[in-house]
């Protein structure tokens, strides 16, 4: 199961908000592979949004190789692409170190501070891991 | 893509007022908001679409076929909605479909009883004693009921309250989730059309500003505000609907023009905010 919320007070825009929920749903498994999502004109009465910006979700999520449209049947779940996904979490994770650097850098904390907090933080996960067993 | 509806070059002379060179297309399948305030044009193009009146020049086509040559056949599948009921007031809900129901090859008797049920409205009852809400949606009803392909809806929002104007907008969304038809609407309530617009039609003293996606347009501009004497007068014509107060001044602007311009506070637009700054623009020019 899966559910789509579109917020009006967000700044971001109401179709990058479909697509990212979408997009969540594939990759925890919400949506599987396979499965047909509803039709742009469905979703878009569904959720109270024009049909062009459901439209332009979805164009994306096919651009971004998440789903395939089939014309005349609808649009369905693709295989997951592992590589694209590991990409996309590698900037992800980039994106946090920088954000520590500069958060660092706010309060005068350097790189051998930084890298024992990561070191202490790995090692708490490690332990919590064994003990969770 | 196919164009339910493509007007061109359209005029119409009322003394002072009018229509000026009205361009636009509305393609197969979407829903276009028309929107502009009272006297800005609206209803005229709209009863130019309809003939209802003589135009001066211009060109309009429904599903491809030219409005006043295939005049009988277009209208078959138009279903209009105005802002007061044509029908006599003695009627009941059940005599107004006998009415129509000679004029159209498609009419359905049992679709005009299920949107009469949808509604709510009492099939017995008198045209004189429904309420502003229940004549719309009598309206509507007749509209739909013989299977149109082209909606045309003029201020069908105007005074109603939230709970009959969401209803209405969910029977138009749910008429468009076949893609062979189309909406065309005019109103002046932003929330309405920030929900299900397609596309969006400005009209401002009989001209047409801007048309164009939904997305597009709120994409296309961004709020700028900032203080006093940053900008030379160049860069202040790059502001649409400049406005200035003694401690700063605000407008919108194309996002395009922003590397032209110093730095300054931007915000995303809103709907409301496009219709009142192309509104003031359009006020300045005049002035």
């Amino acid at each position: 199961m899966y559910s789509i919320v579109i917020s009006n007070t967000l700044t971001l825009p109401i179709y990058e908000q479909v697509k990212n929920q979408i997009r969540l749903a594939i990759i925890n498994d919400e949506l599987a592979v396979g499965e047909m999502l509803p039709s742009i004109r469905q979703l878009a009465q569904d959720l109270r949004i024009s049909v062009i910006t459901t439209k332009r979700a979805y164009d994306e999520l096919e651009a971004e190789g998440y789903i395939t449209n089939v014309q005349g049947k609808g649009c369905f779940v693709k295989p997951k692409n592992f590589e694209f996904i590991r990409e996309q979490k590698l900037k992800e994770i980039e994106q946090h170190f920088s954000d520590a650097i500069s958060c660092g850098q706010l309060i005068k904390i350097g790189g051998v501070e930084l890298h024992e907090m990561l070191e202490i933080l790995l090692k708490e996960s490690e332990d919590g891991k064994c003990t969770g067993n | 893509m196919e164009n339910a509806l493509e007007i061109k070059n359209l005029v119409k002379r009322f003394g002072k007022f009018g229509v000026h060179d009205v361009s636009f297309s509305l393609p197969k399948g979407y829903i276009m908001g028309f929107v502009g305030k009272n006297g800005a044009g609206k209803t005229t193009t709209i009863k130019a679409i309809l003939n209802m009146l003589n135009r001066d020049s211009g060109e309009i086509k429904i599903f491809g076929k030219d409005n006043l040559k295939d005049e009988a056949e277009i209208k078959q599948k138009i279903g209009v909605v105005m802002d007061s009921p044509f029908y006599e007031n003695e009627w009941t809900l059940v005599q107004v479909g006998k009415a129509l129901k000679p004029f159209y090859t498609d009419w359905s008797d049992t679709k005009f009883g299920d949107l009469l049920h949808h509604f709510n409205l009492d099939p017995n009852k008198k045209i004189k004693e429904l309420s502003r809400g229940m004549k719309m949606k009598i309206m509507v009803a007749c509209a739909l009921a013989h299977d149109p392909d082209l909606l045309i809806l003029d201020e069908p929002t105007g005074g109603l309250d939230a709970v009959a104007r969401d209803e209405l907008l969910e029977t138009l969304q749910a008429f468009v989730k076949d893609e062979n038809k189309s909406i065309l609407f005019s109103t002046h309530i932003t929330t309405d059309l920030e929900k299900i617009a397609d596309y969006l039609t400005f009209i401002e003293n009989g001209k047409i500003v801007h048309s164009d996606t939904k997305d597009n347009m709120l994409e296309k501009y961004v709020v700028v505000k900032g203080g006093l004497n940053v900008l030379s007068p160049e860069q202040k014509k790059l502001i649409i609907a400049y406005h200035e107060t003694k401690v700063g001044f605000d407008g919108i602007t194309d996002k395009a023009n922003l590397k032209s311009l110093p730095k300054l506070v931007t915000e995303p637009c809103t709907m409301d905010e496009l219709v009142v700054r192309f509104n003031k623009e359009g006020r300045n020019n005049k002035e």
